[in-house]
């Protein structure tokens, strides 16, 4: 299998321009954050940060300082909030099983949106065997949340409600303090987490300001390092640890603190948040170029998400109809432009995007649907490239289809 | 979603970049389909087959993920030169694998898929001439059930999911 992999790059040779805007899921890391995280392998802040020694006592003071911009940057109050976690996937799972067996005692009933990301989804149903009913908001056709089902769901046995602030697939801003106050007003002691990793360096974030109890941030969805992200917990608010280990310097996720990701993650919000209006200007313009380009030199498209100021300035997700997603995928990776697709292709139960589907796209939609998302590292000439390769990739595998996969 | 490694074959990419027999046969004597565009896994073929029942051309159209072109792509190849009873006999899926030189066992689906539609293609020849044949059985073979039961299953999820017309 290895040895196919290496054929399927030797087909690569010869690109002449590389275009990766698969931002959703993984993102190369800028030379900048790199270079702040190399001292910390081998130079200094090598060791642990719960032990008496120099190197230790380094490790402690990076952390906690890393711990207070991040802290910072999310509009906390203090730096105790911030629990740093090995990913997004581990804060979203931290802040529902955490938050749901801290306070089972009061209430077992889970609220979230229909298109929140998997790692909230399948918390949920792993919850479910644990006796916490899951009860799924539906969105509307641009995957805004329906505040008045919200309303109808939160009741006096709910115990957390969960809503994603920007969709991560469609890109979708949501009224969280709409949802929020609906949520609080139903029941106050329900607990409101958001995963705020598509919102974290792309629109204005307070987590205070809120008034939300939990949020998810992550480090690479911000061109940080893999492999490490963040769980505000509001102080005061009851979270249960969900690992078992040694406790270092924070009580929610036990083993040593990775402080070369940590400095890597909070590097890499500094350069996000150091010109936060330039930085989103840029992967807005930039963005829509990419989207408006697309629309204007080919026909059959779908925009999937909302237009306007309620969308992420990074997000284009498009429907390419009579055109299946993975085959456009490979097409245009055979031309230097690397994007993913919402298609079910790898799978016999061949059931696409969830996202995609919440909002009504129809299954032969889904499966021709791209994401896409530019960031500040993204030049003009690398959208007019993608824009080169787009319509002649398109037009190839249309013409495969031919007349078939036309209902 | 759920997401696997799909390190394709040489074999794949070059069918997939550069696919044999592709397109829609005016003068086709029969065509067949199978798979539907909610499943995202759609083939179609064409067959020109003379009066010896010996298959003289075969193309394709295909909606769907490399392997899908590939397994599709193959097919109309082992088909062309064949008498009817071989290609009903002799093309399975595994041997489409093969031809391809494997696939990600989550692809086998597009060489069962393919052959589900070279056997309907084969039954509707008889059925548009009116003649039986010997060798084709009344039940429906494994490929042909796989390939219903992938259509049934897309619609079936398509109508829980609530994805309709309307929406």
């Amino acid at each position: 299998m290895v040895e196919n992999v290496k054929e399927l790059l030797k087909a690569h040779e010869g690109i002449t321009h590389e275009v990766y805007l698969d931002n959703e899921n993984s993102t190369m890391v800028p030379k900048e954050v790199v270079d702040a995280m190399l001292p910390y392998y081998s130079q200094r802040a090598y060791g642990n940060p719960t032990l008496t020694h120099k190197p230790g006592w380094e490790a402690f003071e990076t952390i906690m300082e890393s711990a207070q911009k991040i802290s910072k940057f999310l509009g906390a109050k203090i730096l105790e909030e911030i629990t740093f976690t090995p990913g997004e996937t581990e804060a979203n799972n931290l802040a529902l099983m955490g938050a749901a067996f801290a306070n089972k005692h009061k209430d077992k009933k889970i609220v979230i949106s229909e298109i929140e990301p998997i790692n909230v989804l399948h918390v949920t149903e792993l919850l479910q065997k644990f006796g916490f009913a899951t009860t799924k908001i539906p969105v509307d056709r641009e995957g805004f949340l329906n505040l008045e089902k919200l309303k109808e769901a939160v009741d006096k046995e709910t115990v957390l409600a969960s809503i994603a602030t920007v969709n991560n697939e469609i890109g979708t801003i949501q009224p969280l303090k709409d949802a929020l106050d609906i949520v609080k007003d139903k029941n106050p002691d329900a607990l409101f987490h958001t995963d705020a990793s598509d919102a974290y360096g792309r629109i204005p974030l307070n987590v205070q300001d809120l008034k939300v109890d939990l949020a998810t941030v992550g480090s690479y969805k911000i061109l940080g390092p893999r492999g490490i992200g963040a769980l505000y917990v509001k102080e005061g608010v009851n979270v249960d640890k969900i690992l078992e280990g040694q406790i270092g310097t924070q009580k929610l996720w036990p083993g040593v603190e990775n402080t070369p990701l940590i400095v890597g993650f909070t590097k890499a919000s500094e350069l996000a948040f150091h010109s936060f209006e330039a930085n989103v200007n840029r992967m807005h313009t930039l963005r829509d170029k990419l989207a408006d380009g697309i629309f204007g030199g080919l026909s059959d498209l779908k925009l999937n998400g909302p237009k306007g100021d309620k969308r992420a300035p990074d997000n284009a997700n498009i429907s390419f109809l009579r055109c299946e997603g993975e085959a456009l995928t490979i097409e245009l990776s055979l031309k230097g432009v690397y994007v993913s697709s919402g298609s079910a292709c790898s799978r016999r139960l061949l059931q696409p995007s969830h996202v995609l589907v919440a909002i009504g796209r129809r299954f032969s939609e889904a499966h021709g649907s791209i994401l896409m998302k530019t960031t500040r590292y993204h030049t003009e000439e690398d959208i007019t490239y993608v824009l080169d390769v787009i319509p002649s990739a398109v037009g190839r595998i249309r013409g495969i289809v031919g007349s078939t996969g036309v209902d | 979603m759920s997401r696997v490694p799909l390190p394709y074959t040489q074999k794949v990419l070059d069918l997939f970049r550069n696919p044999k027999n592709l397109g829609k046969m005016e003068d086709a004597t029969v065509v067949a389909i199978s798979g539907n565009p909610a499943c995202g896994d759609m083939i179609t073929f064409y067959l020109k087959i003379n009066d010896q029942e010996i298959i003289e051309k075969a193309s394709f159209e295909s909606y769907g993920c490399a392997a899908n072109i590939a397994t599709a792509s193959i097919v109309t190849e082992m088909l062309k030169g064949l008498r009817l009873e071989s290609a009903w006999k002799d093309i399975t899926w595994k041997k489409v694998t093969e031809e391809v030189g494997g696939l990600p066992s989550v692809k086998f689906h597009c060489g069962i898929l393919a052959v589900g539609a070279v056997k309907r293609a084969i039954r509707k020849y008889y059925e548009q001439k009116g003649v039986a044949s010997s060798w084709i059985p009344q039940e429906l073979t494994f490929e042909e059930k796989q390939a219903l039961e992938e259509e049934e299953l897309a619609k079936t999820l398509a109508k829980r999911l609530h994805v309709a017309e309307e929406k």
